[in-house]
């Protein structure tokens, strides 16, 4: 397992053995590493691996149920952002916590602005706030409101807020995701300064060149477990990608059926461009399984949006068995057969305050109707057969969704699109958040739909989900499909693909 | 992270939800009847009820556009416009034709209504009251401040809403019964309904589902619309005449008797019949208050505590479900 360096000078941040699960799953586990102070930590992984999780720890967003965090030596318990605040850590997430409204002078002391009995003393804070600007080259506008900022100086009042309350570690979770070229490069900037004059700073980023070339250190976790804490200077791009994959693939118990030559190509989409997506070609066959692999925000959930109708698309088009959509909205694609499970059953994909059996109905609802009545009988046969198929465990009919488990959810969010199966399948994380008997349903359930004939496009953050259940895969990045790769692909392939 | 325990139904404590009402309603109902000899004869029955018509009419309306997730703050000047047209209509076409063509009238407000909102995508709350004073305003445009009243050879068949036609009960009465049977209907057992509860309690989810969202809303203003000018028709048949400042406030009594009966105001959840239960509940504890020569002014104190328990417990229960789901 790891072998943490030494380091010269006492730790400011040390970790003992941490670790965190979830109803007995363990997300996160065994931790240990050292962080001197001006220290510049890279934190990578794939997703999933447990850095997210690692670094709400360290902002006592959530708190380990394993082994110790040390400040100073000292065994501390974060059991509150505010615990870790007062220990001087600072989490800047990517969505920044900010009140947009007000001025950056307002937001940069927010919560603990100078004040006499209570009265707003905005000079001292605004002495302060000088003197912060100068120590770290910030050029601010005071009163400037948040809102009109771009997210680069955004970013840059979070930072001067952590370091108003005293902030000495700064954690940030992909501090340059959103940002353009320049200000990716004055941001980097910024913190080797913060780093100079004794901040420590801890990042989390997918951009590996990027972290190659700021962290002194880095640490590498898999699966939740820490891979390897080693200098920066000792490593490649190359080399870390062979850190963060260096996984057995663990087989299925299946593989997709064998696709014949003769299968006809049923969706075909050419040139589909939005602000989130450019240029994105791709087809697939009937009965053939394409999964979608790339980064969080590469563009492969708004692939299937786009396709689906459900964002609108700039440029491109979508054909459906040959004959182009024009005007794509989501009831046309329906109608022409397909079908979209969100990536997000609760946001996006269920009613949760009503039943399972609603639920399934909803889709399908005009075809069970004589005049505009529900045929209650028509109604139940139909989503007593979609239960028997999915497998839904629990009450259908006199509970809301809502109160079943994560796995029965996302097996009822399926079948509100089989009581006709669709001509194609559009998938977004099919088995996000749920146990390991459910995901095992659910992928015998896609292979069997596409042996039956169903054209399945499949999207999942978890690479072996996609490389067990793909005929092909298109890898995509920054919006873009940038490689493909018959499958059984090379899993080092596809992540370089990803990331690089 | 999500684990499969924890999924048992907890029926009873829906059930508690769904005959708690009822169980109040009835425990009003019979306190009365034992401490009074008056609450319990027809005459007050139908009295009640009759009393019950306007806001019931309001409520009924409101209960699909709650369900839906949308507030319409407009429907008691739909209301007033409505009833000053369909008068004026009554006076050009006679009394049949100036009914029907004043629910016309309240449609056309309702859809109005509803497309601006779905249109310029404003809170509907805040977008339903603007509209509601410029139809308060057109009100007044309309009647150039003055009472409308139909003509005296019309006057008997005009007030067909507020005159007992059926073993003592009103027209009001039997128009409001009649209109809560049919939403109700409508709510529990057409394509429109469950689309309506969809759309209330995911917006998002029944897009992706192929729901034309907009149009739902739209709808369910519209029928609100047509609600509000029967109440309206029923107002102006008690008076033989409508003027501008008819039903001020109504629809805030509305809303409330919606939120009393049980149904959600976060949208996806509750019933017509639900409704018809908090309208009575509401006119009973009125008319208990008379009987029992209590203070009337109290009564505006058990209302208000009435509606926030109502609330309390709604949000309550929202909480349970969702920590319950882990």
């Amino acid at each position: 397992m790891g072998k943490p360096t030494t380091l010269a000078s006492t730790p400011v941040l040390a970790l003992d053995g941490v670790g965190k699960s979830y109803n007995g799953i363990s997300v996160l586990r065994g931790i240990s590493f050292e962080i001197a102070p001006g220290e510049i930590h890279g934190l990578l992984g794939e997703n999933g691996a447990g850095k997210s999780t690692l670094l709400k720890i360290l902002g006592g967003a959530i708190t380990a149920d394993a082994g110790a965090v040390l400040f100073d030596g000292v065994p501390t318990r974060l059991s509150s952002p505010r615990d870790s605040i007062a220990h001087g850590v600072s989490l800047i997430s990517q969505e920044l916590a900010l009140v947009p409204q007000r001025t950056v002078l307002e937001n940069v002391f927010l919560g603990g602005w100078a004040n006499a009995a209570g009265f707003a003393t905005p000079a001292a804070d605004r002495r302060r706030f000088d003197e912060l600007c100068a120590e770290v080259g910030f050029d601010l506008d005071p009163h400037a409101l948040v809102a009109s900022l771009p997210l680069g100086k955004a970013q840059q009042v979070e930072i001067l807020k952590a370091l108003a309350r005293g902030s000495r570690v700064l954690c940030l979770d992909e501090p340059t995701a959103a940002l353009a070229e320049a200000e990716t490069e004055q941001l980097l900037e910024v913190l080797r300064t913060l780093a100079a004059r004794g901040t420590t700073i801890v990042i989390v980023s997918h951009f590996l060149e990027e972290v190659l070339g700021i962290a002194d250190r880095i640490t590498v976790l898999r699966d939740g477990a820490q891979i390897a804490t080693e200098d920066a200077s000792a490593h490649t791009s190359d080399s870390l990608v062979r850190l963060m994959v260096g996984r057995e693939v663990a087989a299925l118990s299946r593989t997709p059926a064998p696709l014949p030559d003769s299968a006809p190509v049923v969706l075909k989409a050419e040139g589909l461009t939005n602000d989130r997506i450019l240029d994105v070609s791709l087809e697939v066959r009937r009965g053939e399984i394409l999964g979608l692999a790339g980064l969080v925000g590469s563009g492969r959930s708004e692939t299937l949006r786009a396709l689906f109708g459900a964002d609108r698309i700039s440029a491109g088009r979508v054909s459906v068995s040959g004959v182009p959509v024009r005007r794509a909205t989501i009831r046309r694609m329906i109608d022409r057969g397909l079908a979209l499970v969100p990536e997000s059953r609760k946001d996006e994909g269920l009613v949760l305050r009503r039943t399972t059996a609603e639920n399934i109905a909803l889709p399908s609802l005009g075809g069970r109707q004589i005049g505009g009545i529900v045929r209650q009988g028509a109604e139940a046969s139909a989503v007593d057969r979609v239960v028997a198929m999915v497998d839904v465990r629990g009450s259908v009919r006199h509970v809301p969704v809502g109160a079943l488990s994560g796995g029965n959810q996302q097996k009822a969010l399926f079948g509100k699109w089989l009581v006709t199966p669709p001509e194609v399948f559009l998938i977004d994380e099919p088995t996000r958040g749920v146990d390991i008997g459910a995901k095992v349903n659910i992928h015998n359930l896609i292979l069997d739909l596409a042996a039956a004939g169903t054209a399945v496009i499949v999207v999942s953050s978890e690479l072996e989900e996609v490389m067990a259940l793909s005929h092909r895969i298109l890898v995509l990045r920054a919006g873009r499909v940038v490689a493909e790769f018959p499958s059984p692909a090379d899993r080092e392939d596809i992540m370089s693909a990803a990331f690089l | 992270m999500t684990t499969d325990t924890a999924t048992l139904p907890r029926r009873r404590r829906v059930d508690f939800k769904d005959f708690g009402i009822l169980g109040g309603l009835l425990a009003i109902v019979v306190y009365l009847s034992l401490s009074t000899t008056t609450f319990l004869t027809s005459q007050n029955i139908v009295n009640l009820l009759d009393q019950a018509v306007v806001i019931g009419l309001l409520a009924v309306g409101a209960t699909l556009c709650i369900v839906s997730g949308v507030f319409d703050l407009s429907s008691s000047a739909t209301l007033a416009v409505s009833a000053i047209a369909g008068v004026f209509l009554t006076t050009q076409f006679g009394v049949v034709v100036g009914f029907i063509l004043a629910l016309a009238v309240g449609a056309i407000l309702g859809t109005i209504t509803g497309t601006m909102i779905v249109i310029t995508r404003v809170n509907s709350f805040i977008g339903s009251l603007a509209i509601s004073i410029i139809y308060r305003g057109v009100a007044i445009v309309l009647t150039g401040g003055a009472i409308l009243s139909v003509t005296s050879d019309q006057l008997d068949a005009f007030r067909v809403w507020a005159l007992p036609v059926l073993d003592g009960v009103s027209g009001g009465t039997i128009l409001f019964a009649v209109t809560a049977v049919v939403l109700g209907l409508v709510l529990w057992g057409t394509t429109f309904g469950r689309r309506v509860y969809a759309v209330g309690g995911n917006e998002e989810a029944a897009r992706l589902s192929g729901v034309r969202t907009p149009l739902i809303h739209i709808s369910v203003f519209a029928i609100n619309g047509v609600c509000a000018a029967a109440a309206g028709m029923v107002l102006a048949s008690r008076a033989g005449s409508a003027q501008p400042s008819l039903g001020i406030g109504m629809e805030l009594t509305a809303i409330a008797a919606v939120v009393i009966g049980g149904t959600s105001i976060l949208g996806g959840a509750g019933a017509v019949w639900r409704t018809v239960v908090g309208v009575i509940i509401l006119t009973v504890i009125g008319n208990g208050f008379n009987l029992l020569r209590w203070d009337t002014t109290y009564q505006q104190v058990v209302t208000g505590v009435l509606i926030l328990v109502a609330v309390a417990a709604d949000s309550w229960l929202s909480r349970r479900s969702r920590r319950s789901r882990g």
